[in-house]
């Protein structure tokens, strides 16, 4: 594995063009594009403001910088730098900004979701959508780019509307039957969408394309519900991970649940392998101290870790949430396929350190990752089954079927990994500190 | 002196007999005598004196004085002393009868007292056992309100607790509520102000966009007019896209059926296999059974169609041939588990352990067939019920089989030209097998009629080849014994 040298940014800003060329970062103001494989720098963008959010269009040729203070959206071209094109929201303010699938309109949420306006970089139409609702996730692009489906709420009452992006005609428009509408997501085949309710209450609805109630999934009653949804690659399964720390697998033919997973405290099943971090201290004050240590940097944060394999029966780590206040850090807050199908990824609020592996084939647990750390953000690989995740120190954990590796970054001064993501092709890692940014090649022959 | 508590007897004579002679029964003969009666009486004319000593030795015993007195050394029997003595007795007996009855009446009242005793004792016993039982009722009562007690508690307990849980869940219910209004409040509020603000800020920023030149389309096409035509248009691509899936669902589903169906037959061949050659030998009752398996099975191959009738059959066929399994492994089971105790051995066991694995196996293999199943039995009544062409599906139907059908004509076709060609053969080697017979006769008849020519011309000058001939004719005339030849003299 090869790291590169450490860049700056800022406000988490880093993407890789959807065709994997290109990395645009944002420091401060500044909109900065870099070639992935040299990272030079290749054009160098001035905005009017900070920053808040950053998009890369999907052929790749434009980047939409939004500043949500000054209800500004700056569109920078990659081809031509000195076309420009800028939004101004004006008084009406802005909430968010983002591309739509083909490239060529730009949705703007307006504060308070007053309304979404659609503006068109191919022609001078505007089109204004009422009524959006503000929840988790109101609105979502189907895979193929060619529908959108987005969640709106008038007269106390949820409705769901269906654009098609081409030239967002309303293909359907149905209420749906949840007291408060949280979120909706498409399945990957782009012919079901799934809608849940608020916590509130446990409620899955299925609906197809052309907006008919395939399926409704109650798993209980009263405790709090849906935390996490996910579908699989294949759009086989629908992964629902909820407040009482189980994830319910539905199957796409009947709609029904197909198995519950658990995260006991205590793991007892055979089949599953727990890793463990172990740190080990470098120990501070001997006197034969090497010159390989010193040149390693402050001691204190040189602390290696590696994995032990613990035997069963295994007691994780449980932190008990405060459960006076709302949103209580318990129940699967986290859930994610592998690209070919075959894993799933949990993460538990009130296990924090650990990230459960569930096998979708044999329906069982796999493996447990217990860290340091709370583990922050983990990622699948786009190609291959493999897992990579940080716990916010400077270590990148990767976990896959032949074992698990911790390696730390060899970054100077002090990078903590918070966030970070894989290039399209699941060749290098971009590793996001707080105001830096780190790129981990991976190696092309098989690591142990 | 004989002790005697008689009072009144007055001892003034002596005895001759020793005295301490109480109830001695075999010093006295035992004289027949009976109290009251007549024609033997104790006394005669000849033994009176005999029993005179008899009775005063009697008195005597009993402590009463004697009934005789000395004159001058004879012993006289003295008259009043004897009626004295008969007085004695008198008393005696009536005192004794007295006492006998007081006795009787005694024992009377002990008998009527003991029987009042069983009496009581009895009804005391009879009591005690009903108390007994009235107390081994109560027990058993006691102790069902003691279980019911018990269930009672734990149903509180659970109750309890699932109020307990009831309130945690208003409690969070209640702080989930309580964030959202708040949240809704600071949303309210900064509406309220922006509204202010707008209000009073006579300025109103207008929204626009300023771009240097409109780009084109990202898949380079124009942009088309809104008409009722596009709106047509997007449906008809909607529905496209959900036929397409649904086509593409269905194909999968349909492989995978064919592929459960096939593995469903095998397992159904492959269980009546392993019944029928143990049928066969043990049980006879249940050859009917077995037969009946057999026809179901030849109709089944012939009908792989996907309708609900052969389905059904298949499934049933399968459940009643696992039954059979099932029952039939039971029965192996309690077999080896009476081998194990050493009563019975048979030859046919196969180990337990294997047998339970493979009916393990089994089981799983046909819980796992029936979920399938059950799912596709669903889908495909769906399918079902959407109208669809009915020639086609029977055309459809069909053609599964065609290919199926035309790979065994030609099958036959090519058996029977081999079978043809095998039979040909058959008949010209056995042809040519006669004929070969029918020359080698005739060879040898030839052979026979040349060397006897040879033998009847053989001239002077050929006496000398003879020798050499003769070699030559021994050889052949030993041939000829071989071959049986003809029975020339030499």
């Amino acid at each position: 594995m090869n790291f590169s040298e450490v860049f700056k940014q800022s406000n988490q800003l880093c993407k890789v063009s959807p065709d994997g060329k290109y990395l645009a970062t944002c420091v401060q103001y500044r909109l900065v594009v870099r070639d992935v494989n040299t990272l030079q720098i290749l054009q160098l963008y001035t905005c009017l403001d900070q920053v808040a959010h950053m998009e890369w269009s999907s052929d790749s040729l434009f980047i939409l910088c939004a500043m949500y203070k000054r209800g500004l959206v700056q569109v920078w071209s990659l081809e031509q730098p000195e076309w420009h094109c800028k939004i101004d929201e004006g008084s009406i303010g802005l909430l968010s900004s983002r591309w739509s699938p083909d490239g060529r309109h730009i949705l703007n949420t307006t504060e308070f979701h007053l309304r979404i306006t659609v503006w068109s970089l191919c022609n001078k139409s505007v089109s204004y959508i009422k009524y959006p609702k503000a929840c988790q996730k109101g609105l979502d692009f189907s895979a193929d780019g060619r529908y959108m489906a987005l969640a709106e709420r008038r007269d106390c009452k949820d409705y769901i509307s269906i654009f098609v992006c081409d030239d967002w005609h309303l293909l359907r428009h149905f209420e749906t039957e949840t007291q408060d509408l949280a979120g909706v997501e498409w399945s990957p085949n782009g012919c079901v969408l799934a809608v849940w309710d608020s916590c509130l209450e446990y409620k899955m609805l299925l609906y197809s394309l052309d907006g008919r109630l395939l399926s409704t999934y109650s798993a209980y009653e009263w405790s709090l519900g849906i935390k996490s949804v996910a579908w699989s690659p294949s759009s086989q399964f629908l992964a629902i991970g909820s407040y009482d720390e189980k994830v319910r697998i539905l199957n796409h033919i009947t709609w029904k649940k197909l198995i519950e997973f658990e995260h006991p405290a205590t793991i007892t099943s055979s089949k599953a392998v727990v890793f463990k971090e172990v740190e080990k201290r470098p120990v501070v004050g001997t006197e034969n101290v090497s010159i390989h240590q010193i040149t390693l940097g402050s001691s204190l944060f040189n602390t290696q870790s590696k994995y032990e394999i613990a035997s069963l029966p295994v007691q994780v780590t449980v932190v008990k949430p405060d459960l006076d206040r709302a949103n209580p850090k318990i129940g699967i807050s986290a859930v994610a396929f592998s690209a070919d199908n075959r894993y799933l990824a949990t993460k538990n609020d009130n296990m924090p350190q650990s990230l459960w592996v569930w096998d979708m084939q044999r329906l069982g647990l796999q493996a447990v990752l217990e860290q340091t750390a709370p583990v922050r953000c983990f990622v699948w690989d786009p190609r291959k089954p493999r897992l990579a995740l940080c716990t916010g120190n400077a270590k990148v954990y990767l976990w896959s079927l032949a074992g698990c590796v911790s390696v730390k970054v060899p970054a100077e001064g002090n990078f903590q990994v918070q966030s970070l993501f894989w290039h399209g092709n699941g060749d290098s890692l971009v590793l996001l500190g707080k105001d830096q940014i780190c790129l981990c090649y991976m190696a092309t022959d098989e690591e142990k | 002196m004989p002790e005697s508590s008689y009072e009144d007897i007055n001892i003034y004579a002596y005895s001759t007999m020793p005295p301490s002679r109480q109830y001695s029964q075999s010093a006295m003969p035992l004289l027949p005598v009976s109290p009251y009666s007549g024609p033997s009486d104790f006394c005669t004319e000849e033994n009176i004196s005999e029993c005179m000593l008899y009775i005063s030795q009697e008195l005597s015993s009993l402590g009463l004085p004697s009934i005789f007195y000395d004159l001058n050394g004879i012993r006289q029997l003295d008259v009043m002393s004897t009626l004295n003595r008969m007085y004695d007795l008198l008393q005696l007996h009536r005192r004794a009868m007295g006492v006998v009855e007081e006795l009787e009446v005694e024992q009377l009242k002990v008998s009527s007292d003991l029987h009042c005793q069983q009496l009581t004792s009895s009804k005391l016993k009879d009591q005690l056992e009903l108390s007994k039982k009235e107390n081994v009722r109560l027990r058993e009562r006691e102790r069902q309100l003691e279980t019911s007690m018990k269930m009672l508690q734990t149903c509180l307990k659970n109750e309890k607790e699932e109020v307990q849980k009831l309130q945690n869940i208003i409690a969070s219910r209640a702080t989930q509520y309580n964030h959202e209004m708040k949240r809704k409040e600071k949303e309210f509020s900064k509406l309220k102000e922006s509204l202010n603000r707008l209000l009073t800020d006579k300025k109103d920023k207008k929204q626009g966009m300023e771009v240097l030149n409109y780009l084109g389309r990202s898949d380079g096409r124009r942009s088309q007019w809104k008409t009722g035509k596009t709106d047509g248009r997007h449906e008809r691509e909607m529905y496209k896209t959900l036929l397409n899936e649904f086509d593409k669902h269905q194909k999968e589903l349909m492989l995978e059926n064919a592929e459960l169906k096939k593995v469903l037959q095998q397992m159904k061949q492959e269980m009546v296999g392993i019944l029928s050659p143990k049928r066969h030998s043990q049980k006879e009752e249940k050859s009917t059974d077995f037969t009946d398996q057999q026809i179901p099975s030849d109709d089944e191959e012939t009908s792989e169609m996907s309708c609900e009738h052969a389905r059904e059959k298949l499934t049933n066929s399968i459940r009643q041939q696992w039954r059979k399994l099932k029952n039939h492994v039971e029965n192996l089971d309690n077999k080896a588990s009476m081998v194990q105790l050493g009563k019975e051995v048979s030859e046919e066991m196969i180990s337990k352990q294997l047998h339970q694995e493979e009916m393990e196996r089994l089981k799983m293999e046909i819980q796992q067939c029936r979920d399938f199943i059950r799912t596709q039995q669903q889908l495909l009544q769906q399918q079902l019920n959407t109208p669809c062409d009915e020639e086609t599906a029977a055309v459809l139907n069909d053609c599964y089989m065609l290919e199926e059908k035309e790979r065994l004509k030609e099958e036959w076709r090519t058996f029977d030209e081999q079978r043809k060609n095998f039979e040909m053969e058959r008949r010209s080697f056995t042809e040519a097998a006669i004929r070969l017979g029918h020359e080698r006769k005739m060879f040898e008849e030839d052979r026979a009629t040349w060397l006897k020519h040879q033998f009847l011309n053989i001239t002077f000058t050929d006496q000398m080849k003879m020798k050499t001939q003769n070699s030559l004719s021994e050889y052949s005339v030993q041939e000829q014994k071989h071959s049986s030849g003809p029975k020339t003299p030499l």
